[in-house]
């Protein structure tokens, strides 16, 4: 495969063959000791079953790993536990119906599952969204992206041992929860996207409200930057483990923050051309040239300050006007195809409509980011050693209903 | 912490810079079908949003290859199939009943980029230098509903594979692992072909549009 390091804007300190090389090397090496350890002891093959109920797979994933002493020989997931079949449903919805379905897709950010169904409905129907509508579209996708990526900050540390951490998650998230119960009614499922705007305009007094959560959020990552990231523990468990090539990850699909953390500079917020407003704002995109599970935590804690920077901007510079545009009543999507993505919290999120001018799509493909991400881990999980399974689960982080949909 | 300082990494502006992207996408086309020759058969593309490319069953693998080696895609964004049956159910929401008229009134029409067989296989790739995607696709004759494996071009293929040939019943040749991947392994049919029942809508009748409750002041249409 092509080095993605000469493509120019793939950046990798180390070179993607090397740290290729690298794992495999490990792989060998330890191969070797343990052959000559075989000599007086013998060890045979085991499995080991992890899951579908275990803390590290959020959800019901079950992991099937074989193991040769401490090590994995290879290792399943065995998904399907949660199928819930959204891609048929949806052929028997009405369009707005459909977004509470995939309301439930990656639970933890269910906002954000909504914004890449609409544009790719209002790419089909040419519709645009007003300036307003889609500044606070942009503002709840990012609440989303803080919702869901606080619980990962708390998640990662307590499978690695730290209970505390996930309490102050769940404590601080809270506080975004909030801010988007207020505006869309719902904590979970907030069904508020709607093809051609959003269903309801801000609450008053939300934006000071918000700023102050924004704060909170900052505080958050700063505790986190010292409580976790600079642990050394969570450092000696994490670094080096897991390590993705940048030219592996991509042909998996891997996206959003996983692949960053390569030394991927891609984001869709950035580099994707859908209807958000991101290029109105100042911000930058943080990659991590390691590619292992501590650069995967590290990328994401930065995106969340990021997050709130993001967050602050876009209500300084919320515009006024109507919140939805002209669309019929009924909708009838045009016949036609169209893909949109966005960058979700958990990786590129995309729908592939395809219809027939009926109330129904006629197909709606899914590309959901944990579907991808997580494929990687039967080639990433061989040869390491059976603490670091849970390390680099955590780390590749994904959400049960975004993989089995 | 200083071990911990932010790795900034420049962005290049260098894909900005260059010709319109439909032009650049006018050249992606042009390049596959010098690559693929006869197996390169048509392509579609929509002024500032995407580019459609279809090809022979046979040019599959290569045009998989040829996006990844000469057009830059290295991401894997995913793979699927499109069953373009009409619905021998009916279309609408609230249709509970077989709707034969829904059957006779309405040919097989393939989207951008057209197509002869019921079912099609789509793969969207992604280049990263370029920030374009691209959309091929490949018409299965219903005799033979057969193709070859992305895996050896993207290894994440494996998975969308497995999900494609539960889903529709699609085989992939060369394929070391077409097992189910969501479903039980005792489970028949392909749920996502068109003339697979959605057993919940048939047992259980839905309330459907009827029930809209009118906002106050609105008239009903």
């Amino acid at each position: 495969m092509t080095p993605v390091g000469e493509a120019g804007r793939v950046t990798d300190r180390k070179g993607g063959q090397q740290v290729d090389q690298r794992q495999q090397l490990a792989y060998v090496a330890t191969q070797a000791a343990d052959a000559r350890l075989n000599v007086e002891i013998e060890t045979e093959g085991m499995t080991l079953n992890i899951g579908p109920q275990h803390p590290a797979t959020h959800g019901t994933l079950r992991l099937v790993a074989r193991l040769d002493g401490e090590q994995v020989v290879e290792a399943e997931p065995i998904m399907g536990y949660m199928h819930r079949g959204y891609e048929k449903l949806a052929e028997v919805r009405t369009y707005p119906q459909v977004t509470t379905l995939i309301n439930r897709i990656d639970w933890l950010g269910s906002f954000a599952n909504e914004v890449p169904f609409i544009l790719a409905a209002e790419k089909l129907m040419e519709v645009e969204a007003p300036p307003r509508a889609q500044w606070i579209r942009t503002v709840l996708f990012e609440l989303s992206r803080i919702a869901n990526i606080t619980l990962f900050l708390g998640d990662m540390a307590v499978q690695l041992g730290a209970l505390t951490p996930v309490f102050m998650a769940f404590r601080d998230r809270e506080f975004v929860l909030n801010q988007i119960e207020a505006v869309t009614g719902g904590r979970f499922h907030p069904n508020f996207d709607r093809i051609g705007g959003v269903k309801d305009d801000l609450p008053k007094g939300w934006i000071e409200d918000t700023k102050q959560a924004m704060e909170k959020i900052r505080d958050f990552c700063d505790e986190f930057e010292d409580l976790v990231l600079g642990n050394e523990i969570f450092q000696s468990r994490s670094r080096g483990i897991g390590i993705v090539p940048p030219a592996v990850g991509l042909a998996y699909g891997l996206s959003g923050a996983n692949i960053r953390a390569s030394g991927v500079d891609w984001d869709l917020r950035r580099d994707g051309h859908e209807a958000l407003v991101y290029d109105q704002l100042d911000w930058k995109v943080w990659t991590h040239p390691d590619g292992d599970s501590f650069a995967r935590y590290w990328v994401r804690l930065q995106e969340t300050r990021e997050a709130t920077h993001l967050v602050d901007q876009l209500l300084d510079g919320l515009p006024s006007g109507p919140i939805m545009a002209k669309v019929p009543r009924i909708i009838k999507v045009p016949a036609g195809e169209a893909y949109a993505a966005t960058e979700n919290p958990l990786g590129e999120m995309g729908y592939y409509i395809i219809s027939k001018g009926d109330l129904v799509p006629f197909r709606v493909k899914i590309r959901s980011a944990s579907f991808s991400n997580i494929s990687i881990t039967p080639w990433l999980l061989k040869g390491v050693y059976v603490p670091d399974i849970i390390t680099i689960l955590a780390s590749l982080y994904f959400i049960l209903g975004d993989i089995d949909r | 912490m200083t071990q911990l300082s932010s790795t900034e990494i420049e962005t290049d502006a260098a894909a900005e810079s260059g010709p319109p992207p439909d032009e650049r996408r006018e050249a992606w086309a042009a390049q596959l079908a010098a690559e693929l020759g006869e197996g390169f058969v048509e392509h579609h593309v929509i002024p500032g949003s995407d580019l459609w490319v279809r090809v022979a069953r046979d040019s599959w693998t290569d045009a998989a290859t040829a996006a990844r080696d000469q057009l830059g895609c290295q991401f894997f964004d995913w793979l699927s199939s499109i069953d373009w049956l009409p619905s021998p159910y009916g279309r609408d929401m609230d249709a509970q009943e077989d709707n034969p008229q829904a059957k006779a009134a309405d040919p097989m029409e393939q989207g951008h980029a057209g197509g002869h067989t019921r079912f099609q296989m789509v793969v969207r790739l992604y280049s990263l230098t370029e920030q374009m995607g691209i959309t091929i696709k490949a018409d299965l004759p219903a005799d033979d509903l057969s193709i070859d494996s992305l895996i050896e071009v993207y290894a994440g293929a494996n998975w969308h594979e497995r999900e494609a040939w539960e889903m529709f019943g699609i085989h992939f040749n060369n394929h070391p692992d077409l097992r189910h991947i969501y479903l039980p392994g005792e489970f028949e049919g392909n749920p996502l072909r068109k003339d697979f029942p959605l057993l919940a809508r048939r047992v259980k009748p839905w309330p459907g549009i009827v029930d809209v409750e009118l906002f106050p002041g609105e008239e009903g249409s």
